[in-house]
């Protein structure tokens, strides 16, 4: 077999809002108790009103792919740089590792995506302890962990500036 | 974890690239985490997009009438970088209409709307990897980044692949159009051969006779190290 060289990534544009979103894309668990909400920011603190994030995530056991949980989200955040899921909190994939959603950021004026993980504030035993989170500077990992809120998480995510969002190389 | 190829990652462009203005405040300026073959990203997102309509893949007929301009098929392979061909592939596309106007209320350019036409498609690859989509050319249209900027003609595409990390946003380029030496965001992809895997090419087989031009366009994703013929072991993992 050949090796085949890779299409390069180009930006989604402002103009995806009549052409990703479907309906209930931001469900991820109909009825789910978990709601995740945030807010993407530029490097001067505005608000980004046209970011896509995706999320994929296991079942509540730590199982992809388990019949009926596709685990895959998808929200805008049209139009004023806002984004809401529904889902369940997921369980660890292997031993040792803590809870966590992987979340990719789309954008305009992102020329190719960025990847980045939500992690849970009430885990701090199983953070502790993450070989993932223990890889990010530690003035740095408190950006990858959600913030309890009344009824959720909420995950704010900053693209550069002041307390940048922790992004991987994946 | 089967491991994914880090080779031919220098093809995508960088997210700091100060001609297209955009990039200046949304590009990450920490170093990125390195994360070497995490469980996460490494499994293929099952989508809960539902299926995809009769007419989903034909642009041409989602509207009571035709729209306006030239009509084209636009098909292509979806490969992994071993060359493998991925089957059930999801493509979303999205472009302007033929006058390089976008069905979104936030698109100013004083272009005319079609009223037959969403610039809308989505289909899945099939047995052999093969996507193949009826729309209409999209016009370049004017954006405010520098002094007479045009986007030359494109086509959105959205791609999953076989992993998260496999995921893929791109746009599709018509071969010959003046344009490309003035996009930015074109020549955001510094590697000349990697800009050219951009531009589709006319395709006389693609074509067909008294209907519609053909364009040839083939997108290769990023693929595991190891497939299952080059396993030594023989397992399928």
């Amino acid at each position: 077999m050949s090796v085949q060289r890779l299409t390069p990534s180009q930006t989604l544009g402002p103009f995806y809002g009549f052409a990703l979103p479907y309906e209930d894309d931001s469900i991820i668990v109909r009825d789910g108790d978990l709601h995740v909400t945030g807010s993407v920011y530029d490097g001067a603190g505005q608000l980004v009103p046209d970011a896509l994030i995706e999320i994929l995530q296991p079942d509540g056991r730590g199982r992809f792919h388990a019949e009926g949980f596709h685990g895959f989200g998808r929200c805008s955040t049209r139009p004023e740089g806002h984004f809401a899921f529904t889902t369940v909190k997921p369980g660890p994939v292997a031993e040792g590792e803590a809870p966590h959603l992987a979340v990719i950021v789309h954008a305009r004026g992102l020329l190719l995506h960025l990847h980045t993980r939500m992690y849970f504030a009430d885990e701090t035993e199983a953070n502790a302890t993450d070989l993932v989170l223990n890889a990010v500077p530690e003035q740095r990992r408190h950006t990858l962990i959600g913030e309890a809120t009344e009824d959720g998480v909420r995950f704010d995510i900053r693209l550069q500036g002041e307390n940048e969002t922790v992004f991987f190389d994946v | 974890m089967t491991p994914y190829r880090r080779d031919g990652l220098e093809a995508h462009p960088d997210r700091d690239f100060p001609d297209y203005k955009s990039t200046r405040l949304r590009h990450p300026k920490e170093p990125l985490v390195v994360l070497r073959d995490p469980e996460t990203e490494l499994t293929q997102p099952v989508l809960g997009a539902g299926p995809i309509g009769p007419l989903d893949d034909n642009l041409t007929r989602q509207h009571p009438g035709e729209p306006i301009g030239e009509r084209i098929i636009v098909t292509g392979q979806v490969r992994d970088g071993n060359g493998i061909p991925l089957s059930d592939q999801l493509l979303e596309i999205w472009q302007a209409n033929a006058a390089g106007r976008y069905a979104q209320a936030e698109d100013a350019h004083p272009a005319p709307l079609d009223p037959n036409f969403s610039g809308v498609g989505r289909c899945l690859t099939d047995d052999r990897g093969f996507y193949r989509f009826t729309t209409i050319k999209p016009g370049p249209y004017p954006w405010r980044n520098h002094d007479k900027a045009w986007r030359p003609a494109h086509i959105h595409f959205s791609l999953f692949g076989t992993a998260f990390v496999s995921r893929l946003i791109t746009q599709m380029y018509f071969p010959g159009d003046p344009l490309f030496p003035y996009d930015p965001v074109m020549k955001s992809v510094q590697d000349d051969a990697a800009r050219r895997r951009m531009v589709a090419s006319f395709d006389l087989d693609a074509t067909e006779d008294q209907w519609a031009t053909g364009y040839r366009w083939d997108i290769v994703l990023r693929g595991p190290e190891k497939t299952l013929f080059e396993d030594e072991s023989g397992m399928q993992s």
